[in-house]
């Protein structure tokens, strides 16, 4: 089991947290003026590296409050 | 002591081939077999970075069946199993394929619906299916709890007489051997590290044993195929993780099918010498570790148990895990690429072994024709812009 710095409440176990997948991916600016591709890019497209991922965790039985992360997909080291 | 025979060669890379496929699991081997086999192409390579189906081929839970609820799913899902009903005889290889069927139970009013609507959607492609009562149910796994007074209790299943499990390790051997003899070169611990490019088409790989020049490639690396396509700037719709699944140590035969739950989350068989199978869902996070956490095993062991309360007299001997390449839509890409000559096949998830011999016959025409084949033309990558997706989340029988 992982075990996950929640920056509000600290060091907890996986089981406290739902994951969310890659951190940073912004709502479109000007939804209006996407093409197909960039909204398939949008909804479906997620980066999957072998090696450093920044990504969301939710602490939902905790203080269940989002926060990013960067963990190694290989080793699972969390890095900040 | 001499080594008995081996089944296949263990060639040197040459400098080049007409297709090489990436990835010596189930899929790739059964890809280059199909290459020769009906196409007449065994001027291929088959490259593994590892050892011969040591990857997910080494760690599924061997479930074959095809009841899925989508004709396009249907379509591929039951073209794999007739082959497998003549695999052994074709490959003259007994790996132990057994048509024990599949019960898919039903905890809610929701599955029960979904259910009775998979089996109609089912029979009308012409694939075997029933609708069973809880009374029924025993009947076809005795050991199932069937009585009302538990948390989930069963409100009936899908039973699927055709489905079965299969020796998943001597599937691969099977294929290899036959691969082997059409001439096709099976090449371990060879690596690919990026591909070989001329203007917008690859015309080769680059390995840790150098370069290999090819017609035509055909990814088949599962987990890692977001790893080799990001080498050339391709994404893919895809997220790699864990899978994990466990064994118990081997019991008296109590277990006479497979038992799949959605809902209270399992499947379960009971392996030719005598270990109780059972998977997991994936764990959530993304990752190539090929490993889990434990708290997903406990999980999978509680819902055993709850249906099969004979199991509390059983030990876990050992869990592993393997790395999936997810889809959102939970169908995979078999087909082109935005490089031309590079093809994929991936985003099985966490279901791709009862596929094996379909997706080698139809991915074998694909890499052949530079085409997809009828049974494999749904399943583009372009869905995930058209809208056309095959959304099997949930409605696949499966716990995905």
């Amino acid at each position: 089991m992982l075990l996950i710095s929640c920056p509000w409440c600290g060091e907890r176990e996986e089981t406290e947290f739902h994951y969310g997948g890659q951190a940073f991916v912004a709502y479109p600016a000007d939804p209006e003026s996407l093409s197909d591709e960039e909204w398939a890019q949008y909804v479906f497209f997620r980066d999957n590296p072998k090696g450093a991922f920044a990504e969301r965790w939710v602490h939902s039985a905790g203080c269940r409050r989002w926060f990013n992360t960067v963990r190694d997909t290989v080793t699972n080291e969390f890095q900040s | 002591m001499e080594h008995p025979d081996w089944l296949w060669r263990t060639p040197e890379p040459r400098r080049s081939y007409d297709v090489i496929i990436v990835g010596a699991g189930g899929h790739g081997l059964a890809t280059a077999y199909y290459l020769a086999r009906n196409h007449g192409i065994t001027n291929v390579a088959v490259l593994e970075k590892g050892w011969l189906a040591g990857g997910n081929m080494a760690r599924n839970t061997t479930i074959i069946r095809s009841n899925y609820l989508w004709d396009e799913s249907a379509a591929i899902y039951e073209h794999a199993l007739k082959l497998w009903e003549g695999l052994q005889e074709d490959l003259e290889y007994d790996f132990l394929f057994s048509q024990r069927g599949v019960l898919n139970l039903a905890h809610t009013l929701q599955d029960v619906r979904e259910g009775t609507r998979r089996v109609n959607a089912n029979r009308l492609n012409g694939i075997d299916g029933e609708w069973l009562t809880p009374d029924e149910v025993a009947k076809v796994c005795p050991i199932v709890d069937v009585s009302p007074d538990v948390r989930y209790p069963v409100l009936g299943g899908t039973w699927q007489p055709r489905a079965g499990i299969a020796k998943h390790d001597y599937v691969a051997w099977a294929f290899a051997r036959k691969a082997d003899r059409y001439g096709v070169d099976l090449i371990q611990g060879c690596e690919v590290t990026g591909f070989i490019t001329d203007g917008d088409r690859v015309t080769g790989v680059r390995t840790n044993r150098g370069p290999i020049h090819a017609g035509r490639i055909g990814l088949a690396a599962a987990g890692h195929t977001s790893v080799l396509a990001s080498t050339l700037g391709i994404r893919l719709p895809l997220q790699s993780h864990p899978l994990q699944a466990l064994v118990s140590e081997l019991l008296e035969p109590v277990h006479p099918t497979v038992v799949m739950s959605n809902h209270v989350h399992v499947y379960v068989s009971q392996a030719h010498k005598g270990e109780l199978v059972m998977g997991a869902g994936i764990d959530s996070y993304n990752s190539y570790g090929q490993r889990g956490s434990v708290h997903v095993i406990e999980q999978q062991m509680a819902a055993a148990l709850e249906l099969f309360p004979i199991f509390a007299n059983a030990h876990l001997i050992r869990t592993w895990g393997g790395i999936v390449d997810v889809t959102p839509d939970a169908s995979p890409i078999i087909g082109r690429t935005p490089v031309e000559n590079l093809f994929v096949n991936c985003g099985w998830g966490t279901g791709g072994f009862k596929a094996t011999p379909g997706v080698g016959w139809v991915f074998a025409h694909t890499l052949a024709h530079g085409e997809p084949h009828a049974l494999n033309e749904p399943f583009t990558l372009e869905r995930f812009t058209t809208g056309a997706l095959i959304d099997e989340h949930g409605a696949a029988a499966v716990a995905h």
